[in-house]
């Protein structure tokens, strides 16, 4: 091994533990008894009491139930949306309005999330004085924003997906005389179906994740669990949100982990179906 | 025909409705009146019923506010500034690590781009939180630096420019690394075997063939940091000094403290445009990406 490998294998090891230390110092510390969240109380530790105190803070539990269901509308309406933008920037060859969707894709990946949620709450105001349309700001228009937010992401990860296979399989059932429905049914959306998962998973996380961009077009009585706790911790750090922290990052861990493994053996499981196919052909 | 055109019409309306008229709105306010009742803002164009005409008023103080307040120019500049050392930091982390995993065994590669995904699938929100936790002045880092013996008084970290820094450099470290390991991974080795052959050093081979090959990732790693970096208002407001605020808490207030929605218009709009080239630099590179993954 030279001296630029043993260079790598140290920068990737620092960089990893940059990465992980801040994470793993929070759970440790949703362990700790003491109150003052960073000194270690090791006589009455490790303990569960911020565990218990976080179960039975209905103000959190109830920000954490309206974000599940913001986030659960949010991915699906993104799926939808995104599948059709990716389809159609990468299938449907030239129509007029082709480089503007494409910039209307690409635009929300990198664009301030301050700026989206101004324009967002401006244009539900905006609305509603001229359509009466939406009456007020709720969950409704969350789940609006977060669409709009999160249907790049997903348009993006279709496209990729779809840009890694040419057509022939579609086309090939267009010549045997399927109808389009048909082919996007049958031949398309299997082999998109990973992309589905994972695009679901990235816009469900995004939107459980965002605050600024709720920030502003929540209402009264729409608390998401991220403004919940961005206002608590900017009083400073407590203890139970630690806990909280612990909870969410072992959800997300398992939750990657495990669709990761099942996408993997999908993908294994259709290239062996596609090579059998291929040999039974020819 | 008409199936076409509604699969091509829903994202297209949706987009245009709920993405791209908002701006032609915040930029419309942007030349408004302040009006203490609701919606906050006097109309842009009034019908006079003496000389039965549409009148429009104006409103150019929103932007004259920007230049004349030094509170904005300052906040301005201070963001640009935060978000530019953030991204050069950035890609000295990201950089070396992308090269690593481009390196690694097939195996191992995989592994080691899950463990990069993993901290970004959690959130964002309490992954700067951890952050205050291990800056505090009784914190972490303090703590460990005290107990070793390297320091005698904790040292101030949080409520600084390091401490956003690190922040931002931890929050969009993975969209730095991957783009650039997508790009170190298509490499050619076999050039870099040239390189040795005709006798130059690992580091010339580097900076002279890998580094310049790498460019367009490193410039798409940089823009995915650099444009939310500058409007960045989770990072600041929970680490960063309160005597110096960066325009998205600047922009915050005015919305929310003040209520002055024409002039958060106005700072939105000069942001905006202030972005622009990069992010029409970063939607050129994206095409690219998209054009080369089809063939």
């Amino acid at each position: 091994m030279s001296t630029r490998g043993w260079f790598r294998h140290t920068a990737l090891a620092l960089g990893l533990a940059f990465l992980y230390i801040p994470i793993l110092s929070m759970m440790v510390f949703s362990f700790n008894n003491s109150r003052m969240v960073t000194v270690w109380d090791s006589v009455n530790s490790p303990t569960l009491r911020w565990y218990v105190r976080l179960f039975e803070n209905e103000q959190l539990l109830g920000a954490a139930w309206i974000s599940l269901q913001i986030a659960a509308m949010t991915a699906t309406g993104a799926v939808i949306l995104g599948t059709l933008a990716g389809l159609v920037l990468t299938r449907f060859g030239p129509f007029r309005g082709r480089a503007l969707l494409s910039a209307m894709t690409t635009a929300p990946l990198v664009m301030p999330e301050i700026i989206m949620g101004i324009a967002m709450l401006l244009l539900f105001v905006s609305l509603e004085q001229l359509i009466g349309w939406p009456t007020g700001r709720g969950m409704l228009t969350i789940v609006i924003a977060h669409i709009t937010f999160t249907m790049a992401y997903v348009t993006v990860v279709i496209q990729s997906r779809l840009a890694g296979f040419d057509d022939a399989l579609e086309e090939a059932a267009r010549d045997l005389g399927a109808r389009p429905v048909t082919v996007f049914f049958r031949i398309t959306l299997p082999l998109i179906a990973p992309a589905l998962v994972s695009g679901w998973l990235l816009a469900f996380t995004l939107s459980w994740d965002d605050v600024v961009i709720s920030q502003f077009v929540a209402g009264p009585g729409s608390s998401t669990l991220p403004m919940e706790i961005f206002s608590r911790v900017r009083r400073g750090v407590s203890p139970d949100i630690n806990a909280l922290a612990t909870i969410m990052v072992l959800i997300v861990a398992t939750g990657v982990v495990a669709s990761t493994v099942w996408m993997k053996r999908q993908e294994r499981k259709r290239l062996l179906e596609e090579q059998m196919a291929r040999s039974d052909a020819g | 025909m008409f199936g076409k055109r509604l699969v091509i019409g829903v994202p297209w309306f949706w987009l245009l409705l709920f993405f791209a008229i908002p701006f032609l709105i915040v930029f419309k306010i942007s030349f408004s009146w302040m009006q203490p009742i609701q919606p906050g803002y006097a109309p842009l164009f009034s019908w006079v019923e003496e000389t039965q005409r549409f009148v429009a008023t104006l409103n150019l103080s929103n932007y004259e506010v920007l230049f004349r307040d030094p509170l904005y120019l300052n906040t301005f500049l201070y963001s640009i500034k935060v978000a530019a050392i953030s991204t050069v930091l950035c890609l000295l982390v990201g950089y070396p690590m992308a090269y690593a995993i481009a390196r690694c065994k097939p195996s191992t590669r995989n592994l080691m781009l899950m463990l990069i995904i993993l901290p970004f699938w959690t959130s964002f929100l309490l992954r700067v939180y951890a952050w205050i936790g291990l800056l505090k002045t009784n914190g972490v880092i303090n703590n460990t630096l005290i107990a070793l013996g390297i320091i005698d008084q904790p040292l101030t970290l949080l409520y600084t420019d390091f401490a956003v820094y690190v922040g931002i450099v931890y929050s969009y470290l993975p969209f730095m690394i991957l783009p650039l390991y997508a790009n170190l991974e298509k490499h050619d080795l076999t050039l870099l075997e040239a390189a040795a052959d005709l006798g130059a050093s690992p580091t010339k081979t580097f900076f002279r063939v890998t580094l310049p090959l790498s460019m367009p990732g490193v410039v798409a790693g940089c823009l995915l940091v650099f444009i939310p970096a500058v409007g960045e208002f989770v990072i600041p407001s929970l680490l960063g000094r309160t005597d110096q605020l960066m325009i998205g808490t600047v922009l915050s207030a005015q919305f929310f403290g003040a209520r002055n929605w024409p002039v958060a218009s106005a700072v939105a709009i000069a942001l905006l445009l202030a972005l622009l080239i990069p992010i029409l630099l970063f939607q050129r590179y994206q095409r690219r990406e998209l054009e080369a993954a089809k063939r």
